[in-house]
């Protein structure tokens, strides 16, 4: 491609990218000064937006300009090893996925931000999480990934933990700390086991050598438990509803759009680039992983009464829907089916990249709900169209975009996911064969029960009438905020007409971790999307669009002229009947009980108990519904005490006195040298 | 491929024909009905006149009704008209099925039924939302079973592209096939579900609690009923198109053919219509209308055959 002459001029991208995530990070010590000054939300945040949108231009000048690979070696970190960062495609792809929801965030924030009770606790931390995502994606080496990594979870930890006299917020902080070192920990063996015994940690040592075959399914394992545990993947997604929703707006909206796509980006770079040739068993394992996620994912979004807990359950389903492209990805490679694979990674990528618009724009709505209503609980609000119309829009865009209705992006990456899966029966393995149909259909249940989920989130929080008082008085919120909203959301339109744009900018990412890319979609007829040709599948958003549209404007001329216009407004007709208490509308736990009910006893557990009063009582009838996350009660709460009995003993060890700790530590060493000195 | 008149033209009659000949569907189904129950029913032009009528009223709407309620029926009524006129009736080779293959235009009534359930839900009345949230259960297990069975469609004729799936489905290469006949089944249950037609929703009916597609537009009036009436009817239409064309692929007039062809393809297509008109009104007819929550049980079985059927297709190109 031709570059402009401005971009000429431009710096490199990877210098400029670091040298704007050293003002992020110099911008934590800045907030920690100045947050008692109301200008400093302000100052702090459009500062964080520069960055953002600098290293967001560095990604696509990257992508765009088709660039070599740059790299750079500072003299940081580990003495023999220094810090070495990299700037190929992949990284570039998804530096511009995290610094466009950064961007957004930033921008919603210098409203939002203003209201902030606890300016103390999210300023500092704010710029230093977005440094730490960007770093991770740049980083060349083991330790500065692990650095940015940890970096990132401690970051997000603090702003989880920013209204931390919530109990509820700390009981999530805490799970999200426990889970976090958890993935930490074992990306960190998964980076021992990658770097050898000859303890090559620069990525470009691990790419040179490819590990034994069970080193390299241990690798995969591993990656998938430190990286899936951070994209919120089943089973280990417990922590997820519970951190995200907990911190302030503009942060769940970077947490859930952004930070779980760092996650799928440390996942790619581990098994597409630095293992090796993968082997067609994990894309198996990665598949049913992603399938099940996708559908635990919607299931229990669908039953949540909490606005922003809904919408992080629905991130797991769609970090399903990625791993399955990126589970396809992988056995299509394994067959040496490149062009397959492209597809599917194309899929996958182009998927997270949807996602973090349309989560971040739906985040933000929450985060403007929460901020004019105070709550979060569906059955509080009501009839928020009314009073707050923007972001009703705003939600709504990203609501139909999330549900896969075109000509939004959410369709056209899903369609691409589920032609991937139409490529499938090349694959020559029978688990595969098997497997395959199943996930589709989980991905095909889980799509439709997302628009169920939506058609209930927004219907019981914009439309019908206020359940609240404080619902009842909304205000609209301020300009910065809606403006954040409204361009991601416009973006989802945009992205959705004309996809092929987004996935030729993905080819590169496609072409490194697959060894193949998807034919430029940007020559084909009227900017159509051929996957593989066109007597096959070809899906057009821009022509949907104008369909739509026209079809649209025909039918309100007709109507306009051959119908009457005049229109009345009267009460609700309600069958006769309209009874003016806002609490016989249908709520967020109605709306979900056709669906709990299908699935009550396979998946939910859930029970339901009715305590009618005897007759001629005067007391209320109780409604009574208990819903189990079966996963928690195998998983987790064993592990959970296990834990907490291990704690308990170990507690002993705190109140020795010096002479006992002098003596465990030689004891240690003595052990460790032993262990060293019969080491075959 | 370069846009020639004819194309054009035959893409705009199939817009038009869809509409016009959709309240005749309604109407004819209702007819025949009404002939096997020994009533005296209305003409099967009746939803025309229903239609001329709602449109000349005046049109009433709730106080607290938001914009999102009166925008509503026009983009219910657009999405299913752009997806029934994409789904090939009496000429294969459309000039713009490329635009959208199968997989679009199921997310195109996908999101024609997502504006529905909302504007069931925007005026807060009980039955909107009972509506509602009956319509969404009942899509969450129809829609992934449809997509199930767009997926044998397309592994069978190696495309997702209607007018390539109904030129194939003429040539011998097909056969009888184990995987075709579950796909069928489980379409006829899909479009009885998503068409709220009887066993899963009585569209007759104005008693409340049995309530599902009627409950959720209980609210409309006039010209904005009027386009939702002739939604559910294009609705219907694509439905039993989409039948058509693929399991009853014969006078489908192929793409580029002549006038003649394109005759015969008009009057294959009135004579497979009235067939599942018929078909229909006696299926209506001789069944009881499940419980709510037997519902799922039956798009259930819908769900898993075509599961069976895409299973099938995986393990055998012969099934």
């Amino acid at each position: 491609m031709t570059a402009s002459p401005l971009l000429a001029l431009a710096p490199p991208p990877l210098a400029g990218s670091l040298l704007a995530i050293a003002a992020l990070l110099a911008l934590g010590p800045l907030a920690v000064l100045t947050f008692r000054s109301r200008l400093s939300s302000g100052l702090i945040y459009i500062l964080a937006f520069v960055a953002s949108v600098t290293i967001l231009v560095a990604g696509a000048t990257h992508l765009w300009r088709s660039d070599s690979v740059e790299s750079l070696t500072l003299a940081l970190g580990l003495p023999s090893l220094g810090a070495h960062f990299r700037l190929d495609a992949l990284s570039a792809a998804f530096l511009v996925i995290v610094d466009l929801g950064a961007a957004g965030a930033c921008i919603f924030a210098i409203g939002y931000g203003r209201h902030e009770t606890a300016r103390g606790r999210v300023l500092p931390f704010f710029p230093l999480f977005l440094a730490a995502m960007n770093v991770v994606v740049l980083a060349a080496d083991a330790f500065s990934f692990l650095m940015g990594w940890e970096f990132m979870s401690l970051a997000s930890w603090a702003l989880v933990m920013t209204h931390h006299r919530e109990s509820e917020n700390a009981r999530a902080g805490y799970i999200y700390i426990v889970m976090a070192s958890l993935g930490t920990l074992a990306l960190l063996f998964c980076f021992g086991l990658l770097a050898g015994s000859g303890g090559g940690y620069d990525f470009a040592a691990m790419r040179a050598h490819s590990p034994a075959p069970v080193a390299a399914a241990s690798v995969l394992l591993m990656a998938l438990i430190g990286a899936g545990s951070k994209a919120g993947l089943a089973p280990l997604h417990a922590w997820l509803p519970l951190a995200h929703p907990a911190a302030p707006s503009h942060v769940s909206a970077l947490m859930s759009g952004v930070m779980t796509k760092v996650a799928v980006y440390g996942f790619i770079r581990i098994a597409f680039d630095l293992i090796g040739a993968p082997l067609w068993w994990w894309g198996l394992i990665v598949l049913l992983v992603g399938g099940l996620s996708a559908v635990l994912g919607v299931l229990f979004a669908m039953i949540q009464t909490d606005l922003k807990r809904v919408l992080a359950y629905s991130t797991i389903e769609n970090i399903g829907f990625v791993f399955v492209g990126l589970g396809l990805a992988l056995a299509f490679e394994a067959n040496g089916l490149t062009a397959a694979a492209a597809l599917a990674f194309t899929a996958a990528i182009f998927h997270a990249f949807n996602h973090s618009l349309f989560k971040s724009a739906l985040f933000l709505g929450s985060g403007a709900v929460l901020e004019a209503t105070g709550a979060r609980e569906m059955d509080k609000l009501g009839g928020l169209i009314h009073r707050m119309p923007a972001t009703a829009l705003a939600f709504l865009m990203g609501s139909v975009a999330i549900s896969a209705v075109p000509p939004f992006n959410g369709f056209a990456s899903e369609w691409l996911t589920l032609q991937a899966i139409l490529l499938s029966p090349q694959l020559h393995e029978w688990p595969l064969k098997i497997l395959v149909p199943g996930v589709g259909a989980m991905l095909a249940l889980a799509a439709a029960l997302a628009a169920a989920c939506f058609v209930r989130a927004y219907g019981v929080t914009f439309l019908g009438r206020p359940r609240s008082t404080d619902a009842a008085d909304a205000k609209e919120t301020d300009f910065f905020s809606l403006s954040a909203m409204l361009s991601l959301a416009v973006a989802c339109l945009i992205v959705g007409v004309l996809p092929g744009l987004v996935m030729d900018a993905f080819a590169p990412a496609a072409q490194l971790a697959v060894g193949a890319h998807m034919p430029a979609q940007i020559h084909d007829r009227w900017l159509s999307i051929v996957p593989v040709a066109e007597s096959r599948s070809s899906y057009n958003g821009l022509l949907v669009f104008a369909f739509a549209l026209a079809s649209m404007a025909a039918t309100v001329l007709a109507i306009h002229w051959f119908a009457s216009r005049s229109l009345r407004r009267t009460p609700a007709w309600d069958c006769g009947f309209p009874n003016p208490n806002s609490i016989t509308q249908y709520g967020a736990g109605s709306m979900a009980q056709p669906v709990r009910r299908v699935f009550a006893d396979f998946v939910f557990r859930a029970r339901e108990q009715v305590d009618m009063p005897a007759p001629g009582a005067f007391e209320a009838a109780r409604f009574r519904v208990d819903v189990r996350d079966r996963l928690w009660d195998a998983l987790y709460a064993p592990i959970a005490g296990l834990v907490a009995f291990v704690s308990d003993k170990l507690n002993y060890l705190q109140f020795l006195t010096i002479r006992r700790y002098l003596s465990l530590v030689f004891a240690s060493l003595i052990a460790l040298l032993l262990a060293l000195a019969l080491w075959p | 491929m370069a846009l020639t008149l004819r194309d054009l033209l035959v893409q705009g009659a199939q817009m038009a024909l869809v509409l016009i000949v959709a309240p005749l569907l309604t109407g004819a189904v209702r007819a025949i009905k009404a002939h096997l129950v020994r009533r005296q029913g209305p003409s099967i032009f009746q939803p025309y006149r229903d239609l001329a009528r709602l449109l000349r009223k005046e049109a009433t709407m709730a106080e607290n009704a938001s914009w999102l309620f009166r925008v509503a029926p026009y983009l219910i009524f657009s999405a299913t008209w752009i997806a029934a006129a994409l789904v090939p009736t009496f000429a294969a080779g459309l000039v713009f099925s490329w635009a959208a293959a199968l997989l679009a235009i199921v997310a195109l009534l996908g999101g024609a039924r997502f504006f529905l359930a909302l504007a069931g839900m925007d005026v807060g009345t009980a039955f909107g939302g009972i509506g509602a949230s009956r319509e969404v259960m009942i899509a969450a297990l129809a829609e992934p079973a449809l997509i199930m069975i767009v997926f044998t469609l397309a592994l069978i004729a190696g495309s997702t592209q209607l007018s390539t799936i109904a030129e194939f489905m003429q040539t011998p290469a097909v056969g009888l096939r184990v995987s075709l006949a579950l796909a069928l089944i489980a379409l006829i249950i899909v479009a009885i579900a998503e068409n709220s037609r009887m066993p899963i929703d009585n569209p007759a009916t104005h008693l409340e609690l049995t309530m599902v597609h009627e409950a959720m537009v209980l609210e409309y009036s006039a010209r904005h009923l009027a386009l939702i009436e002739l939604a559910s009817s294009l609705k219907l239409v694509a439905y039993i198109s989409l039948i058509a064309c693929v399991f009853l692929p014969w006078g489908i007039a192929p793409a580029a053919s002549g006038w003649w062809e394109l005759a015969i393809g008009a009057g294959a297509y009135v004579a497979k219509f009235s067939v599942c008109a018929v078909a229909l009104a006696v299926f209506e007819t001789s069944i009881a209308k499940l419980r709510v929550f037997r519902a799922p049980d039956f798009i259930g079985a819908a769900l898993m055959l075509g599961l069976l059927a895409v299973l099938l297709r995986f393990v055998s190109q012969g099934l």
